[in-house]
């Protein structure tokens, strides 16, 4: 990819204004406001795409889509560094000219909108409707003219850099941040404390969903603007945190450092016409054919990169920017880390909180979701556990265990087991309350309580009385030994039918 | 103390107990035998008044002089007869208390009753619950406090309604446990497996069909109790290789494994080929087990002696082959259900020298593979050909001249065996003591003349469905010692030939003459008189039976199955049995017309241990059956089509019969009975069957029948 291959110096000096002046030149005057124009059309959908349609506000972000265009020039970029000098001066002040005209036509037709709401009073619907567009229009008025002062930013920073001489303008990647003196510092946070007083008021402004993504961007461009160096394209799927068992030796690649922020980033691919933000690269391309048919031609579709791995191929690793961490080039063992996206899972894994939890452990907790998700398919699943407390995932480890070791046993899980003794248990219980526990088969002696079984209570006194379970006439061998007398069996049926069921007297006592 | 050794010398020399009752009571001066006979808990009331205690031992009771030592011997020898014990138990109160002490199993019919049991019988060693259907965990509880050190088998298989705690307040208290039966037990989990798993010194165990246990369970019993000799692990689905696996390297005792029916395949076989003590080992319908796989075993077993592997219908002679060439001291094999017996099958048992028993039963059997196993085997004494086809007079005569140790011989349903067979077996095979022939229909009077002429050490003859008439009864009642006799559907036979029977086989305890519809009071009035051990006879359908058959059979005091479905006999015949057999525990007077509740006002009164009735089609109302729910032992009732039943009256015996396990109704009843009270009859344990079979009349006329069978046989 061609924006790879550029060096950082460049980006960070002059990408967002060259590319500006891209813009300007490629795309049609006013193409991207389009958008914002239709917003006297539809009302309904005005209010989501307030928000979505703004152009970019940090131009870096775009090269995705334009890098196909910047090819030449970026080529021409690479070559001397007198020539990297000139573009760096070049911002385009016809650009912010052009776009500041915009912001004027668009605060008219704000105004136009508050005075046909003056005029037309008391319709509550159109009013609220109103209200939200003017919100919405002052919203993207903020922003844009946030994007068009932030395009000047990097011009501050490169003249100052021109000024301390020689180690920028060489070039040497690997020394960018640290040449980033206490002087521009100075200068950047003054532009920082404005970004954020921006921040402050879009927050104010919109406290929805949109507005947080939004505020994340403008902290992103923020931060790529005072560092701006490119962000990678994600397609290459390597999770390899680092680049273990390869042996680089140092100064053989170049080394570059991502801030905190931009690692942090969701989306990494914004779109130039309504700023929607994507994690790859393809998304946004396809994303694009929305946007008119120029960009639905193969080669806007195209992946941009590979014409440009002609060139010498630049080894790149990457650098932590945790200081202290093994990762990050000031350590003295420093293992750089492969692509972008070691980068990231490397950060979140070591610097980050871990905010996801394990909605079924509730204990293991993971910073990169996908971690997550790769525990939470086997969670639970380390169910074989021996009784010395040793787990397996498998069942035949557990079983290879327990045969070696003397004693141990394979442990049923014990809420497993108390489990299902409730539910004996609960079996058990509800007999009991419905009959049997008057039947003195239970004799744990649960006496019944509720008056259902009342009524059956009775007749099951009475059972004492059908075939009476005394104790001799019982017998212990499986028979019956004493038929009972005569007189036993003219008295228990009979007496019984004839005296009902509730009237009777039991007679254990008289046996 | 000398006159009781005295006592003890001729208890020793004395065969019956009748001499040594009339010698006490002569000897004493003031017989007063049965003071204490009300009740046990009158025995304790009257003791529990130090007054009464006091005038009762002034009164110097004679068997007071008896010590403990006399009263054991006796009871040594009344081990036959639980009436005997009872009576004995009732005499006085020392008798009661040895017999307490004395008794060592125990077969309560209600668990209700197992706390006062259990207090009364101290040393019970052998508690056998299958007669209790609900069993709870508090039961189980007192039997764990009450018979810490002396229980050593506790049989659960009929039982339900407890938990893995019940198990586990056994198997932890009594640790002499050796013996537990959990058979049945189809809601126990693996917690109740873990519970087993704490009897320390378990030597058997029955679990079959407890489907809930898995590996893991079977794993804590494995490494729980290391000294089991016997497994039943039958239809333990839950069960796969790894659990058998696992006991076969922890019990290294087991005797006896039965796998039947489990889902596991070769892969644990040859850890359990390698137990050294093995010697019962049962695949039956273990599926997963192949040919391939049982090529694949390479372990040997030395000690392997009985080997079960019917229905498994992925093995073919190449793994059997394979397995049996790796177990050369098997005494036993069962293939039933199994594929061809061939020639190459046969041959693979030439070099199992202790081959005593095979079993084919429904197998595909060729001559030539019967020819070869004469051949391979060296002598056999057991051999089940049951409803093999394929048998024929050659390979059977073949067979049996090789091998004329036979004891048992199976030959049901071979049809095509004639008189040559018989022939061979008579002459070669003199020592048979088992003979199941039933439906060779090709045999004649000229065989059953041989079977009396030279087997004369049978004691089990099967004739059901033979052309057998009196000529051929007359040459059977030669056996002497025959005491099961099963020779229903013989039409041809007659009082004439029963009378044979009943002066040549004096021995008989089983006699089955269902539907041989020729014999009359006449024959069974002989056998009655001839055969006083009976203890089973069907004379079912036989429609000549009366009440006079029945009077003459009370005299047999040990019949406790009787079946006369279809005669023509009355209350007062039943009434006679009742009274004269008193040990009747199985009845089966459906379609008997006459009997109504008289008969069961007697039989209630008299018979208190009949377990199972049939009573279908019979006149008995809702007084007589609230009569016989006095039966305290009664368990398993069919009352199908009983004309003066009413729904209420049925109700009330459910509720009454606190021992019902099993009872067949018809279904129209089913709407009628309250729902509470069904439901109360199920948490006790009772199953409920509900039938709709249409009201059948008229007999089958046992002609009809008899065509139909031969038409199936065809």
């Amino acid at each position: 990819m061609d924006f790879k291959l550029r060096r950082p110096l460049e980006a960070s000096s002059n990408a967002s204004s060259s590319m500006m002046s891209e813009i300007s030149r490629n795309l049609k005057p006013g193409l991207p406001f389009i958008p914002c124009d239709s917003t006297n059309i539809c009302y309904g959908a005005r209010q989501e795409q307030s928000f979505s349609e703004f152009p970019p506000p940090q131009v870096t972000q775009c090269h995705g889509l334009y890098a196909r265009e910047q090819k030449t020039e970026t080529k021409n970029q690479l070559e001397p560094s007198s020539a990297v000098n000139d573009l760096v001066m070049d911002w385009n002040p016809r650009l912010m000219l052009s776009n500041l005209s915009f912001l004027e036509q668009k605060i008219h037709q704000v105004q136009d909108i508050v005075r046909s709401i003056i005029s037309q009073e008391g319709r509550a619907n159109e009013l609220a409707a109103q209200q939200q567009l003017v919100t919405a229009d002052l919203t993207y008025i903020i922003i844009q003219l946030i994007s068009t002062a932030g395009t000047l930013l990097p011009n501050i920073k490169n003249a100052l850099l021109s000024a301390t001489p020689p180690v920028a303008q060489t070039g040497v990647v690997a020394n960018l941040p640290v040449n980033a003196s206490q002087k521009h510092h100075e200068v950047l946070s003054v532009e920082l404390a404005k970004a954020s007083e921006y921040d402050e008021l879009i927050k104010d402004l919109n406290s929805g969903g949109e507005g947080d993504e939004l505020i994340k961007c403008l902290n992103n461009s923020v931060a790529e603007v005072s560092e701006s160096i490119p962000i990678e394209d994600h397609d290459i799927k390597d999770y390899d945190d680092g680049m273990d068992g390869e042996n680089l030796p140092p100064g053989s690649y170049e080394v570059l450092q991502l801030e905190k922020e931009e690692i942090l980033a969701p989306h990494t691919h914004f779109c130039l016409i309504c700023g929607k933000g994507f994690k790859r690269d393809a998304n946004l391309r396809m994303h694009m054919r929305g946007h008119g048919d120029e960009y639905k031609t193969a080669a806007a579709l195209a992946k941009p990169s590979k014409e440009a791995s002609s060139e010498p191929a630049i080894i790149r690793r990457y650098s932590c920017p945790f200081v202290g961490c093994k990762r990050n080039k000031e350590h003295k063992k420093f293992q750089p880390l492969k692509t972008i996206l070691c980068v990231k899972n490397h950060y979140k894994r070591s610097h980050c909180d871990k905010s996801y939890t394990c909605s079924r452990c509730k204990t293991k907790k993971f910073s990169v979701i996908a971690d997550l998700k790769t525990h939470e398919k086997h969670c639970g699943r380390d169910k074989w556990i021996c009784s010395c407390g040793t787990t397996f995932s498998r069942k035949d480890k557990l079983f290879g265990h327990v045969a070696l070791f003397q004693g141990h046993t394979p442990a049923i899980p014990m809420d497993d087991a108390k489990v299902s003794g409730m539910s004996d248990h609960v079996q058990v219980g509800e007999t009991t309350n419905g009959m049997v526990a008057n039947m003195g088969y239970n004799f744990s002696g649960n006496a019944s309580d509720d008056a259902q079984s009342l009524d059956i209570k009775d007749v099951d006194d009475g059972q004492g009385y059908f075939s009476p379970m005394n104790f001799d006439a019982c017998n212990f061998g499986g028979l019956d030994e004493f038929p009972r007398s005569a007189y036993d069996v003219s008295e228990s049926p009979f007496s019984f039918l004839s005296t009902g069921t509730c009237s009777f007297i039991p007679r254990n006592g008289e046996n | 103390m000398a006159k009781s050794r005295d006592l003890c010398r001729r208890i020793d020399r004395s065969d019956g107990f009748a001499t040594l009752t009339l010698d006490l009571f002569s000897g004493s001066p003031n017989p007063n035998p049965c003071s204490y006979s009300r009740s046990a808990k009158r025995v304790r009331v009257s003791c529990a008044s130090p007054a009464a205690a006091a005038a009762e031992e002034n009164r110097s009771n004679p068997f007071d002089s008896l010590s403990e030592e006399v009263l054991f011997l006796i009871l040594d020898r009344l081990e036959s007869d639980p009436l005997d014990k009872k009576s004995f138990s009732l005499v006085c109160r020392s008798f009661y208390a040895a017999e307490s002490r004395h008794r060592r199993a125990l077969t309560p019919l209600r668990s209700g009753l197992l706390p006062a049991a259990l207090a009364r019988y101290p040393s019970v060693s052998r508690l056998d619950l299958s007669l209790c259907p609900s069993v709870t965990d508090a039961a189980l509880a007192s039997v764990g406090g009450a018979l810490r050190s002396s229980l050593r088998s506790i049989d659960l298989s009929r039982s339900r309604g407890f938990s893995y705690a019940g198990i586990e307040s056994v198997a932890v208290n009594c640790a002499a446990l050796v013996e537990i039966n959990l058979s049945n037990a189809t809601d126990l989990s693996d917690a109740a497996a873990a519970a087993i798993g704490r009897a320390r010194n378990l030597e058997k165990l029955w679990l079959a069909r407890c489907k809930m246990v898995t590996d893991m369970g079977i794993g804590c019993i494995a490494v729980g109790c290391q000294k089991l000799r016997l497994l039943c692990l039958k239809w333990c689905l839950g069960i796969s290789d790894l659990g058998v696996g696992l006991v076969a390297v922890k019990c290294k005792q087991l005797r006896s494994l039965d796998l039947s029916f489990v889902p596991i395949t070769e892969k644990c076989l040859p850890a359990v080929l390698q137990l050294p003590h093995l010697e019962d080992l049962a695949l039956v319908g273990c599926l997963s087990i192949d040919d391939e796989g049982l090529m694949s075993v390479k372990q040997e077993s030395k000690s392997l002696q009985v080997l079960d592997m019917s229905n498994c219908q992925h093995v073919n002679h190449a793994g059997f082959s394979s397995l049996l060439s790796k177990t050369p001291e098997l005494r036993e094999i069962s293939l039933a259900y199994y594929c061809k017996v061939t020639h190459s099958l046969a041959s693979s048992l030439q070099k199992l020298y202790n081959l005593q028993s095979i079993k084919l039963d429904g197998c595909e059997v060729t001559t030539s593979g019967l020819k070869t196993m004469a051949n391979s085997c060296r002598s056999l004494g057991e051999l089940s050909l049951s409803k093999c086809s394929g048998v024929t007079d050659e390979g059977l005569s073949f067979f049996v001249t090789k091998h004329k140790g036979l004891v048992k011989l199976d030959v049901t349903c071979c049809r095509n065996i004639t008189d040559l067979s018989l022939a061979s077996i008579t002459s070669s095979c003199t020592s048979l003591t088992n003979l199941s022939m039933e439906s060779c229909i090709l045999v004649s009077r000229e065989g059953f003349r041989l079977i009396g002429q030279h087997c004369h050490l049978l004691e089990e003859l099967d004739l059901t469905d033979n052309d057998l008439d009196d000529e051929g009864l007359r040459a059977i009642s030669g056996c002497h010692n025959l005491s099961v006799l099963k020779i229903g559907i013989c039409l041809k036979i007659s009082d004439e030939g029963l009378i044979h029977v009943a002066k040549g086989c004096p021995n008989l305890q089983e006699l089955d003459l269902y539907r041989s519809v020729g014999i009359t009071d006449i024959g069974v009035m002989a056998i009655a008189r001839g055969c006083p051990l009976l203890q089973i006879i069907n004379l079912s359908y036989c429609t000549e039976v009366t009440d006079y058959s029945l009077r003459s059979l009370s005299k047999c005091s040990n019949l406790n199955t009787l079946e006369i479905r279809g005669c023509q006999v009355s209350s007062s015949g039943l009434a006679v049995v009742a009274v004269g057999c008193r040990k009747l525990t199985k009845l089966d007077i459906k379609k008997c017309y006459f009997v109504d509740d008289a008969g069961m006002l007697l039989l209630a009164r008299f018979s208190q241990n009949l377990r199972q009735i049939n009573l279908s089609y019979c006149s008995v109302t809702d007084v007589g059956l609230l009569a016989l729910a006095s039966v305290s032992c009664l368990q398993n009732m069919t009352i199908l089509h009983s004309g003066g039943l009413t729904s209420n009256g049925l109700a009330a015996v459910l509720v009454a019969c606190g021992g019902l396990t099993k009872v067949k109704l018809h279904s129209s009843f089913k709407p009628l009975i309250p729902k509470p009270i069904l439901e109360h009859v199920e948490a006790r344990g009772c199953l409920f069957q509900w039938r709709d079979k249409p009201f059948q009349v008229e007999l089958e006329p046992s002609e009809v029948w008899k065509q139909q069978s031969q038409e199936m046989h065809v």
